[in-house]
């Protein structure tokens, strides 16, 4: 068995607003082994998200709460920590690429100072010495001219350069563990096949573990080896990605793939799932996805179905319990 | 390099503004009715043909307006801006010596509202809707709404006349009248000199026309601050900030204020050229020597020259109070260069 490097228990993360709580995330559990890619996938508002931003203790409480669960992150859980110790983890052993290269780099800010501020808070680099590393990192993540790059701001460079640069941030103190939330959604398929490769290269390179949240499964084929598909702040389907795509269980896994568009498939028109993510405030009686599934019995619209695990591939539909 | 460029571009936009402000006051002085002459001259000299002629001859009366105009120009660029009516001065030498005061009383102003603007609106901002954000904006809305007069009377009532702790008018008291200026600048002068009783006096008589003169532009700095650095922490390159590990401090302080600054900017140049112009109301009643009274007094005596010199002297301390702004909007907006 490989080592895991984080292990996710229970993790019950609620907003409490005047609307009523929403669980954003509500029980859910995982690993994530040394060196693996583990993909999440699911439609906006499923609790991918949430669930990043709650390993990385970057939720805004108020609202948010983490009203359960542990984040055990190399044996320690993370909810235990203070601030202080949670900060010295955070863009340290864990770190985060986020989904809008255009805005999450400080206008004000060079491209130097903005990587070399990770290097002297957590290596305690001097000034010279984080430029320096600044440089190799800049290089690494496939920047010409590195050198000329650190003295650049944000607006002169092209969104894939940008996140590029948020890439070499999250890299710059050999994490081991990279949340990446989206990471090529918000740009040029041309440039997204250009970041999908670097992100593959430096896998193999730096062996970091890397959490992949998208809603793009031909991104999971590409580079994940689990994969771990949410629904309404739960775990709905978990498999390896060759089962997954293989054997695919959940009615809802079956409507995702579904609806990508295929080149070579002579059809008009695509199979999408009906109806809408539901609200968190109103969840559907019985299992979440009942009222958009296509199989839906009554027995499903009364209890709530549970994760059944099938020799390692995990599914939440009673479809899989034995007795439908 | 492109700061250098841009600030070059900046001051030969502010030349031309200056041109623009001189025009404009020469215009409108000479289309004011009366003549010059004789608002210049006075009874006596006007029955002396000898002098007629030579006045007229300085300033170019005899010539077409535009070449009046190149002719004052060209006595202003030697530092001639005729001589004032009412004091028979030269204009030049009234302002150097009123200046000075109102140069010092707002730069003390400014600071005072920038450091107190400054704390009071990330506090306000970093605790929003709590009870020291409500407090501090209401601090915030009386110092924008009450008169400027109305509260340079309430101080110098209270603090002059009930506690008897303020001194109550002037640059100086009475003790220190025969020490003599070089510079004009009480601050500069009696530190040059050694003298730190002046400076404590001096400084004593500017900290109440200067809190009150604060008053009003701290609170717009405050509310400035705040809504800005509100806007600001909703960033996403602020999330980015806490990804990294950066404690709370660095985040509001380096990444978070840097941004809220640009817009604030603007409020910092336009109240310091504001009080840098002459506070009227409240130097008149500080009975404080600065250009604000100085423009006053001009403007009830008709003192055309006198006029003519506060104006473009007010918009040369506007204009390079922008241009300071615009060159300090380059250096922490890198955007603003290109």
């Amino acid at each position: 068995m490989e080592k895991k490097i984080l292990e996710v228990k229970g993790l019950k993360t609620y907003f409490y607003t005047e609307d009523g709580i929403a669980a954003a995330v509500d029980g859910v559990d995982f690993e994530v082994a040394k060196k693996e890619t583990l993909g999440i996938v699911g439609e906006s508002g499923c609790g991918k998200s949430v669930t990043a931003l709650s390993i990385m203790g970057l939720l805004e409480s108020p609202p948010a709460q983490i009203a359960a669960g542990e984040i055990i992150f190399k044996g320690e859980d993370l909810l235990k920590k203070s601030d202080k110790e949670r900060r010295n983890i955070r863009g340290n052993e864990i770190s985060m690429i986020f989904q809008e290269p255009m805005t999450s780099l400080n206008p004000v800010l060079s491209v130097g100072n903005q990587i070399g501020e990770v290097l002297r808070i957590h290596q305690r680099l001097k000034k010279q010495e984080a430029a320096d590393k600044t440089i190799e990192l800049l290089d690494l993540v496939g920047i010409p001219l590195p050198e000329r790059r650190i003295k650049e701001f944000p607006h002169q460079l092209s969104g894939g350069i940008r996140q590029r640069v948020m890439i070499a941030i999250a890299l710059a103190c050999n994490p081991s563990l990279i949340i990446a939330d989206e990471p090529t959604t918000a740009l040029d398929v041309t440039i997204q096949a250009q970041i999908l490769e670097l992100m593959k290269d430096l896998k193999e390179k730096l062996n970091t573990a890397i959490m992949l949240i998208t809603h793009d499964l031909g991104l999971i084929a590409e580079v994940a080896q689990n994969v771990m598909v949410m629904y309404a702040g739960q775990i709905v389907e978990y498999a390896d990605v060759d089962r997954l795509f293989e054997q695919t269980m959940h009615p809802y896994t079956i409507g995702l793939l579904e609806s990508i568009p295929g080149v070579d498939l002579e059809i008009d028109r695509l199979d999408v799932i009906k109806g809408l993510v539901p609200n968190l405030y109103d969840l559907p009686q019985g299992c979440r996805f009942h009222p958009r599934c296509k199989d839906a019995r009554t027995v499903c619209k009364e209890k709530e179905p549970k994760l059944y695990d099938l020799k390692g591939h995990k599914v939440r539909c009673f479809k899989y319990s034995g007795t439908w | 390099m492109g700061l250098f460029q841009y600030t070059v571009r900046r001051i030969l936009f502010l030349i031309m503004v200056l041109i623009g402000v001189t025009i404009a006051a020469f215009i409108i002085s000479n289309t004011v009715p009366g003549d010059p002459l004789v608002a210049n001259l006075g009874q006596t000299a006007m029955s002396d043909p000898e002098i007629v002629e030579r006045y007229e001859r300085r300033w170019g009366l005899d010539r077409s307006l535009p070449e009046q105009y190149l002719i004052y120009m060209s006595n202003l660029l030697q530092g001639d801006m005729g001589t004032s009516i009412r004091s028979q001065r030269p204009v030049i030498d009234d302002l150097k010596q009123y200046f000075p005061a109102t140069f010092e009383l707002a730069t003390l102003a400014t600071l005072l509202s920038i450091i107190f603007g400054l704390i009071f609106g990330i506090i306000s901002a970093v605790k929003r809707n709590k009870l020291i954000d409500h407090f501090v904006r209401a601090i915030s809305v009386t110092g924008i709404s009450m008169p400027a007069f109305w509260l340079a009377l309430m101080s110098l009532y209270l603090f002059y006349f009930l506690l008897d702790i303020a001194p109550g008018s002037g640059r100086l008291s009475a003790d220190f009248s025969g020490f003599s200026l070089q510079t004009g600048f009480l601050i500069i002068d009696s530190i040059s000199a050694g003298r730190f009783d002046i400076l404590k006096n001096a400084l004593y008589h500017m900290i109440l026309p200067a809190l009150v003169l604060a008053g009003a532009t701290m609170g717009i700095i405050t509310r400035t601050v705040r809504s800005s650095l509100l806007d600001v922490m909703s960033q996403d390159y602020l999330r980015t900030a806490r990804a990294k590990g950066l404690n709370e401090t660095v985040v509001i302080m380096k990444h978070a204020l840097l941004n809220a600054l640009i817009p604030t900017l603007t409020i910092f140049g336009l109240s310091y050229g504001n009080l840098l112009g002459g506070t009227v109301l409240v130097e008149s009643i500080f009975d404080y020597p600065g250009l604000g009274w100085y423009a006053y007094i001009s403007a009830t005596t008709l003192d055309f020259p006198a006029i003519m010199g506060a104006t473009i002297l007010i918009a040369l301390v506007y204009s390079v109070m922008n241009l300071l702004v615009d060159v300090t909007y380059g250096i922490i907006d890198p955007r603003v260069r290109y």
